[in-house]
């Protein structure tokens, strides 16, 4: 009874959030300000990491929270201010043929869908899944994924430095 | 909750993302673009990692978000470089290299 409950719950939860998502990627793509795009896209990254929690992913969560609405969107609005002498509503922010996007957009999309429902139809994620502790997830870094978190932190090093030569005035 | 319904919320963003990368000029909405992307992808591999009870999705997860961080940092020093050369940041007026 009162996981039927939970479940009812999680499902509103994941609707209102999504459709959140939806419209603030929708706005992304199509609104007339930089500045706003950035907004928007704090309401997508922060309806992805609530997803997340649904997901029974909090350290993710956490991560996303911190890495991408804390420091890329400070990230996306100095690069946004850097780079115009006014901030405001402007037109040309679309390529000439930007309608090209949209059948191609609703290929894609009407294909991922198609393969989606035909492989999980209805089928049901675990209900009473556990958190996925954040000491699973180090001993997974530093156990079996090793490699990749070297490589990852050779691309972290070299995304540095380049970022330091490349926007350094000389 | 069933699997698809994240599946399918990822396939939105993802196709948004797409069509924000074709339809803007601007290179710093391009760079939005991507990251809609990149989250539609981690979404997808935190809804399998439920699905399969591990923690795989969950590591690679954090990958993403991390090659995120550094691709957004190398993007927008590319970004300001183009700027400080060119005064404009439109992708389509970058055709020195065209044959």
């Amino acid at each position: 009874m009162f996981a039927a409950e939970l479940l009812v719950a999680q499902n509103i939860g994941f609707a209102v959030i999504a459709l959140l998502m939806i419209i603030g990627a929708l706005r992304v793509v199509t609104t007339n300000n930089v500045v706003h795009a950035a907004l928007w896209l704090v309401v997508v990254l922060s309806g992805a990491a609530a997803q997340y929690v649904l997901l029974a992913a909090e350290f993710v969560a956490v991560t996303q929270v911190l890495v991408y609405i804390g420091a890329v969107m400070v990230l996306f609005l100095f690069g946004t201010m850097l780079t115009r002498a006014r901030i405001g509503a402007e037109r040309d922010l679309n390529n000439p043929y930007w309608r090209l996007g949209i059948p191609v957009a609703g290929v894609l999309f009407a294909a991922m869908a198609i393969a989606t429902v035909s492989s999980f139809g209805d089928e049901q994620l675990p209900a009473d899944a556990r958190v996925v502790s954040v000491a699973e997830i180090s001993d997974q870094i530093f156990g079996p994924y090793l490699l990749p978190f070297w490589a990852l932190s050779f691309v972290l090093l070299a995304a540095i430095i380049g970022a330091i030569v490349l926007a350094r005035k000389d | 909750m069933l699997t698809s319904q994240f599946l399918l919320l990822g396939a939105v963003l993802f196709c948004i993302g797409v069509y924000g990368v074709i339809a803007r000029k601007n290179a710093v909405l391009v760079l939005m673009s991507i990251e809609l992307i990149l989250n539609s992808v981690n979404i997808n591999l935190l809804a399998f990692a439920l699905r399969n009870g591990s923690a795989d999705g969950h590591t690679f997860a954090l990958y993403i978000i991390a090659v995120a961080a550094a691709e957004v940092g190398v993007g927008l020093a590319l970004v300001l470089l183009v700027y400080r050369n060119r005064r404009s940041i439109a992708l389509d007026e970058l055709s020195e290299m065209r044959g």
